[in-house]
């Protein structure tokens, strides 16, 4: 993949009908419990390889770790990645340590996808019907849990969330046959919709009353416990984004939101979309939904509708 | 009326907010708040709005400060 249209990961075409897709991601831990990290920064790093309609095959540690904790949380970290590795139907081969104040962790990973069958965010077409398959509000909750700031209810559901492997999903988008398709993550939802628009030279319409939400993150993004990601977010896509009058602040604000391990974004052709959302259903185990379509293009990249009478 | 001032300067997201809220319980009519970046300005913004409270918002060199009133 050229590195025009930002796409998700890099790809070598091994053979006729073989490619291997190259990716890798780390970061900082986003909840205290270090297996749960350890399983969401994996289940992160593996993303950019369903979202091209790949199958992972080999991953392999990147881990920073200070001296002064206790090797009993490195330990826990590299189990909770390797248990999301082997669900992921992939093997963990190694991998690297280096010494640092604050810990990482993450994947490298190797996936292999039949190179006419490469899933790419330049291939929304107008016509197209868009699915969001994880809901959004991840780095709100994060920000609001490091703060002491959410229930129990609202840590599970984020936690679930993000530690939620894309396989599914891709499975689902696969089995209907589609060719458009990202991962949500640190831009947020508009920063990655902006990159499939023009990566793919279309406009998306979004519909914000249909987006799936962690219901927990709209009464936090009211409070103002919103990452500086998001606002980094806005500014990037400043021009490209046409909001309608009226749409909430909140709910504007959460489409900005970076997302750990967000879920995919699918741009599929209206004759099939029943197929996949009936697919969806089946198999995924996230709230996802019908979020928009995808038009000629116009003057911006996306224009969000307002419908939004779902959030209040 | 009393007025009380926060100083939220090189306090990172969200302390800025919980200490505009710790303020605002105190003293409910008016709130001065000093923050020292775009986030903590906007994220305090939002979080007085939200309550229903007019924000007036001047920067001051890299500060900014919000004056938080009914």
């Amino acid at each position: 993949m050229g590195l025009g249209t930002s796409d998700d990961a890099a790809v070598y075409r091994v053979s006729g009908d073989k490619a291997a897709i190259l990716t890798m991601d780390f970061f900082p831990p986003v909840v205290d419990d270090p297996y749960t990290f350890g399983s969401i920064a994996a289940a992160n790093a593996l993303s950019d390889v369903y979202a091209m309609g790949g199958r992972p095959v080999a991953a392999m540690n990147i881990v920073c770790f200070p001296t002064c904790l206790s090797v009993d949380v490195m330990r826990d970290i590299l189990r909770g990645g390797a248990d999301k590795v082997m669900e992921a139907g992939a093997v963990l081969a190694g991998g690297h340590s280096i010494e640092d104040d604050e810990p990482k962790y993450g994947l490298s990973v190797m996936g292999l996808v039949h190179p006419d069958r490469i899933l790419t965010n330049a291939a929304a077409r107008p016509g197209d019907v868009l699915i969001l398959t994880k809901p959004l509000g991840t780095g709100i909750l994060n920000t609001a849990i490091k703060a002491d700031m959410v229930d129990d209810a609202g840590y599970t559901k984020a936690v679930e969330t993000m530690a939620y492997l894309n396989a599914d999903a891709c499975e689902a988008a696969l089995e209907t046959g589609v060719a458009g398709c990202t991962d949500i993550t640190g831009f947020g939802f508009l920063g990655h919709a902006c990159e499939m628009a023009d990566g793919s030279g279309v406009t998306l319409e979004i519909w914000p009353a249909q987006l799936p939400v962690i219901e927990e993150s709209i009464e936090l993004a009211k409070m103002g416990i919103i990452p500086a990601g998001a606002y980094n977010n806005q500014a990037f896509v400043e021009g490209r984004v046409r909001f309608e009058e009226g749409i909430k602040q909140e709910v504007i604000d959460i489409m900005f939101d970076p997302q750990t391990s967000g879920g995919l974004l699918i741009s599929v052709t209206e004759d099939r979309a029943d197929a996949l959302m009936k697919l969806l259903k089946d198999k995924c185990k996230t709230p996802f939904g019908m979020i928009g379509r995808v038009k000629k293009r116009g003057k911006f990249s996306i224009e969000v509708k307002d419908n939004t009478p779902r959030y209040t | 009326m009393t007025l009380k001032n926060v100083d939220a300067r090189g306090r990172a997201c969200p302390e800025p907010v919980l200490l505009t809220k710790r303020a605002i319980d105190q003293s409910p009519e008016r709130v001065q708040v000093f923050v020292d970046n775009t986030t903590a300005m906007e994220n305090v913004k939002r979080f007085a709005v939200n309550l229903g409270y007019k924000v007036e918002i001047t920067k001051d060199g890299q500060d900014f400060v919000l004056k938080i009133s009914r």
